[in-house]
């Protein structure tokens, strides 16, 4: 190496036109990293049940409140659009799926598919919640 | 490098790659992936069959030997998937060599911190402490 000075950069994302495929791939990204603070969530709780039940009423509190419930609703979007986006991966990895029409239906199938589940899921939560009360 | 050497420039770089690795990082996120696609659907409908449970009634459940085995691996696939997929996001992001290395070790402890609380609660859990 004669010297030392700045490399040509390859082109970054503000010069790309938004697509959905370039969307599912950050919200891939993004998704993955709420997740991984999402495991705090996932410690706390686990600690909570542990420690007692005094412990384990505070979780239960504070899941219950809105922010809770907030976080909540993220993380089971997150947590269901990241594994669907991740069998996205798998399939691309056995080399199918990569065409221009897959990749698309790929994408649209990943969103509508998270979506339809998170809702499905809460509403069956809310149902159990507003059914049974505390068991 | 200004010094003579006798090493050729690709015998210079290899294994300098941004994770000083090879492909293992690529191959061990597959593998926890496939393993985290059961794994994640049990720990949701688990998390959903607790709504509304007292304390109580969630240790039992959380503390029978299938439960806590499969919440076991989940916790330790999880912990062991983000690591490697926060160290990507790293190695992409940060520039700097000192921030990267700093950021990379905070990722391993807290990736192992995590991991190990969780695993500590679900043991402490089962074996009824």
């Amino acid at each position: 190496m004669a010297e030392t000075r700045a490399r040509p950069l390859s082109p970054h994302l503000q010069i790309y036109r938004p697509m959905l495929t370039m969307l599912m791939s950050i919200a891939h990204r993004a998704t993955g990293a709420a997740l991984y603070f999402g495991t705090l969530l996932i410690a706390w709780w686990l600690a909570a049940a542990a420690s007692g039940p005094n412990h384990y009423a505070a979780v239960q509190w504070f899941m219950a409140t809105l922010i809770g419930r907030l976080i909540l609703f993220g993380y089971t979007w997150a947590l269901i659009h990241h594994m669907l986006g991740g069998v996205r991966h798998l399939i691309w990895d056995t080399g199918r799926g990569l065409g221009p029409g897959e990749r698309e239906w790929l994408a649209r199938a990943t969103l509508f598919g998270s979506i339809t589940l998170t809702i499905v899921l809460w509403i069956a939560g809310l149902l159990i919640v507003g059914g049974g009360g505390t068991r | 490098m200004k010094e003579a050497s006798l090493r050729t420039p690709l015998g210079h770089v290899r294994g300098l790659g941004s994770a000083r690795s090879g492909t293992r990082h690529f191959w061990h996120q597959r593998l926890t992936s496939i393993a985290l696609i059961p794994l994640s659907i049990f720990f949701v409908v688990l998390v959903v069959s607790l709504i509304g449970r007292n304390h109580a009634a969630a240790v039992q459940i959380l503390g029978s030997a299938w439960i806590a085995i499969l919440m076991l691996l989940f916790i330790l696939t999880i912990t062991y998937h983000m690591q490697i997929g926060m160290q990507e996001i790293i190695e992409d992001y940060a520039h700097g060599e000192l921030s990267k290395f700093v950021l990379l070790i905070a990722n391993a402890f807290f990736c192992i911190a995590i991991g190990l609380a969780a695993a500590f609660a679900i043991l402490k859990i089962s074996f009824g402490v």
